[in-house]
């Protein structure tokens, strides 16, 4: 039977501190802007996910990780700011930077870490590796290696709501680089023609691989792709998660409703290369600097909670230190997990009809 | 407790580098993601960023050390609050697995790669060919019986894909054609005429001139459960589209360790038209019947054009079903039964012989038809098999029937260099060598772009007197 579910990702999740519905929005309040719990999850998200990017980018300094891994790090309030502006049983679709996106899905942290590892218990079962991971069960739809494939497939992901009429969004994710695809503006067309619930997020992180926006695109200001097309769009702070979660929510009730396609940037930044094997020659030490030290989203956030007075100083260090211990546990699973038996190279081909 | 921080690779091939100079000093504090020194490699300089925080006791390599192991340590950090002697027993043991390391592709994981690929590389066994979907014997599909007295319908083969498609979709809500033309212009060659009548523009759906976009469509609505029949005007479009057919219709599956099944069919005329000129006419069943993951359907007659199009539109995987225009305004008997669904992977003998084979998909198979009614007035009985699925294929049916002719020619309508019948004769060489009395012939187009004209198309194109001559020519005849 070729088309098992995934058992060993989906077993390690119940017990993993990483699996939980999906966030509660942040009470709306007269002048309240979000609260208490709307920033912890947010914090605790981005840190999530920037504690096992790291750990990813150190396992695969130690070899245990091999190929091609883009790590997310510095754009982590995009996908925590967007997921929680979403419903269960909404669609996440993204190309191949795609740990982040994973996790704030809810998929857990041990079966994302042992696919990098290409392990059994890797949520591929080791066959996909870091760009080509799923999870039906938090309508995670990949993981795409081909840039720009994925506008079309979460199109279409969006045509099946909007055939079943099932109220579903998908949330359609690509970079600056995948912006000048041409399938992107084929998608765009067909998701207006036909109103299609989908939020397109560009990801501007402002290098395709080694090129620079101003470098690779005519019309740098990436939400007025759409114009042509009839989408409305909108540039966001994409390094501000309570900006980023406001515009995803606007951007989600215009799709939910049945206006069809919205475009968000995201203006955000990488701090690592592409790649592991990026010598990052094409941009300054200072401008890397720039972001990490003045605009980091997750100092931000952090201030934000201590200001406000959250959380306390303490508590925070207690969530941090049950994270480390969330990654350490995922890097220890992922060597652990044994590599894939030899007749796995034949299972998963085709679907016994 | 102690933290080493290790020499990192910066590439899977990577074994040592240089450490060129350090950025922190002993008793700096970092944060992980600090720049803490610079490595080189032959092919680039990297920055080596802290992962932990803490406070750098001590580097344990000097700056310009060159021929640094990957994984050898290269400085401790200790958290707040631990004291000098933690890190000194630290240090002292850092040193073993930096010695240690050289040997790291002696250890398990570099070591069981080979292994795996000796076992993979190795095989012959016919149950691994086409990723395991030779397991089954082709001998165990059958097509349907046609009960005594069946009424027989002169049907098209236009008709006849026509009706496979509108009853999958009375039979399922979540079948829908989409495509150009194919709503309100009824089809660009009339298969889907009368479609958007019954089932409504929900379900018969036109795009743009798109076909990159709208296969991408196709393939993610499937990877929502609907089962999308996606329409390429002709075969020739499907180029601009073929990355979503292959690196995601087909892949997806197996990348995702069998969680993500595609059951789509991507349809349309293949091969040559008439006169249209080279872009227009070019035969993908080869390209297609390459790819694991694909199933390639082409059949010939109008009763396997609708009992495989159903089978395609009801199977759980991507199906490439290939057309031709040519032949879509042939008539052919259809039994007149509820529900004609035929099995994928089994091949059809249309004509039964002893002297020698001819396989053949598609339009070819009336032309090998042909042929055999010439050969058999000068006294060569052939027997025409008529392959129907391209992947998986059906060697048993063509292996057999070469034991008993012990003569093969292999015909197609694309290009010969690693073409269908290429691959038919290397599967027949290997399992049936001891009963070859000649070598396999192929017939197949002239090896150049097909010319619009009219001599020079006839002139490129395989037909009835090239099949005659190859089937003569390995019976020694002339």
């Amino acid at each position: 039977m070729a088309a098992r579910q995934s058992g060993t990702a989906r077993k390690a999740s119940s017990s993993n501190a990483n699996a939980k519905s999906p966030r509660k929005a942040p009470a709306k309040g007269a002048a309240a802007g979000p609260g208490a719990d709307a920033y912890i999850g947010w914090y605790r998200d981005m840190l999530l996910i920037r504690r096992f990017e790291e750990k990813a980018g150190q396992l695969y300094g130690m070899g245990l990780i091999a190929g091609f891994c883009h790590l997310y790090i510095g754009q982590e309030a995009v996908v925590v700011g967007v997921q929680s502006a979403l419903r269960e049983g909404d669609q996440v679709i993204t190309g191949y930077r795609d740990h982040g996106h994973m996790l704030a899905t809810g998929m857990d942290a041990n079966g994302v870490m042992a696919e990098l590892t290409g392990r059994e218990g890797g949520y591929s079962r080791g066959k996909g590796g870091s760009m080509h991971m799923f999870s039906r069960e938090k309508q995670f739809f990949g993981g795409h290696g081909i840039v720009g494939a994925q506008v079309s497939l979460g199109t279409g992901l969006a045509f099946a709501n909007a055939y079943r009429e099932d109220g579903k969004v998908c949330a359609t994710y690509f970079g600056d680089g995948a912006a000048n695809q041409g399938q992107v503006y084929e998608s765009f067309n067909m998701a207006k023609i036909w109103n299609l619930p989908v939020i397109y997020i560009v990801e501007n992180n402002q290098y395709a691989m080694g090129t620079s926006v101003k470098r690779s695109s005519s019309e740098t200001h990436l939400y007025r792709r759409g114009v042509s097309f009839n989408i409305p769009g909108e540039e966001v702070d994409g390094m501000d998660v309570n900006a980023v979660y406001e515009a995803a929510k606007k951007a989600v009730e215009h799709a939910r409703s049945g206006k069809g396609p919205y475009i968000l940037e995201m203006k955000t930044y990488r701090y690592r290369g592409h790649s592991m094997s990026d010598p990052a020659k094409y941009r300054t030490r200072d401008e890397v600097n720039e972001y990490r030290d003045h605009k980091d989203p997750i100092d931000l956030a952090r201030k934000r909670i201590l200001d406000n007075k959250f959380a306390t100083e303490d508590e925070l260090k207690a969530m941090e230190k049950e994270i480390k211990g969330i990654v350490q546990a995922s890097a220890e699973f992922a060597q652990n997990s044994p590599e894939p038996d030899p007749s796995e190279l034949y299972t998963d081909v085709l679907i016994d009809a | 407790m102690t933290i080493e921080v290790l020499m990192p690779a910066l590439s899977p091939t990577m074994e040592e580098g240089t450490l060129t100079r350090w950025l922190v000093k002993e008793g700096d504090a970092v944060k992980s993601g600090d720049v803490i020194a610079e490595i080189e490699t032959d092919k680039a300089t990297m920055e080596v960023e802290a992962v932990e925080e803490g406070i750098v006791a001590k580097l344990l390599v000097e700056a310009g050390s060159e021929g640094v192991k990957v994984n050898a340590p290269i400085a401790i950090l200790r958290e707040e609050g631990e004291s000098d002697a933690d890190v000194k027993s630290a240090a002292s043991s850092a040193e073993a697995p930096a010695r240690q390391s050289e040997s790291r592709g002696q250890e398990p994981t570099g070591d069981e790669a080979p292994d795996r690929a000796q076992s993979a590389s190795g095989s012959s066994d016919k149950a691994k060919d086409e990723g395991g979907q030779k397991a089954r014997s082709s001998s165990s599909l059958k097509d349907p019986e046609v009960p005594e007295g069946t009424k027989m319908v002169s049907t098209t083969v236009r008709d006849a894909l026509r009706d496979a498609m509108a009853e999958e979709m009375r039979r399922d809500d979540a079948v829908f054609v989409i495509g150009e033309e194919v709503a309100e212009y009824q089809g660009a060659y009339k298969v889907t005429r009368e479609l958007l009548q019954e089932f409504g523009a929900k379900r018969v759906v036109d795009t743009p001139i798109t076909e990159h976009g709208f296969a991408g469509v196709g393939v993610g609505a499937a990877f929502a459960g609907l089962k999308p029949v996606v329409e390429f005007m002709t075969f020739n479009f499907a180029m601009q589209a073929i990355d979503h057919i292959i690196n995601s219709a087909a892949k997806t599956l197996y990348m995702s360790g069998g969680q993500m099944g595609c059951p789509i069919v991507f349809r349309g005329p293949n091969g040559a038209a008439s006169r249209v000129g080279a872009q227009h006419s070019q035969d993908y069943s080869a390209w297609y019947a390459n790819v694991p993951g694909l199933k390639v359907i082409a059949p010939y007659c109008a009763a396997d054009a609708k009992g495989l199009l159903k089978a395609a539109i009801r199977d759980p995987n991507p199906v490439v079903f290939l057309e031709h225009e040519l032949i879509y305004g042939e008539s052919f008997d259809v039994p007149d039964v509820d529900d004609w669904v035929l099995p994928i992977g089994k091949a059809r003998i249309r004509r039964e012989g002893r002297d020698c084979t001819i396989t053949a998909h598609s339009r070819m198979v009336g032309f090998a038809l042909q042929a055999a009614e010439k050969l058999a007035e000068d006294g060569i009985e052939c027997e025409v098999i008529d392959l129907r699925t391209l992947r998986p294929l059906d060697t048993d049916t063509v292996v057999e029937s070469v034991k008993k002719t012990n003569r093969i020619v292999c015909a197609e309508e694309g290009w010969g260099r690693m073409g269908v019948g290429a691959e038919i004769a290397a599967v027949v060489t290997a399992e049936a060598f001891d009963y070859l009395d000649a070598p396999p012939a192929r017939v197949h187009q002239e090896d150049v772009p097909l010319p619009y004209a009219a001599n020079l198309e006839k002139l490129s194109l395989p037909g009835v007197d090239d099949i005659v001559k190859a089937v003569k020519t390995v019976c020694y005849a002339e």
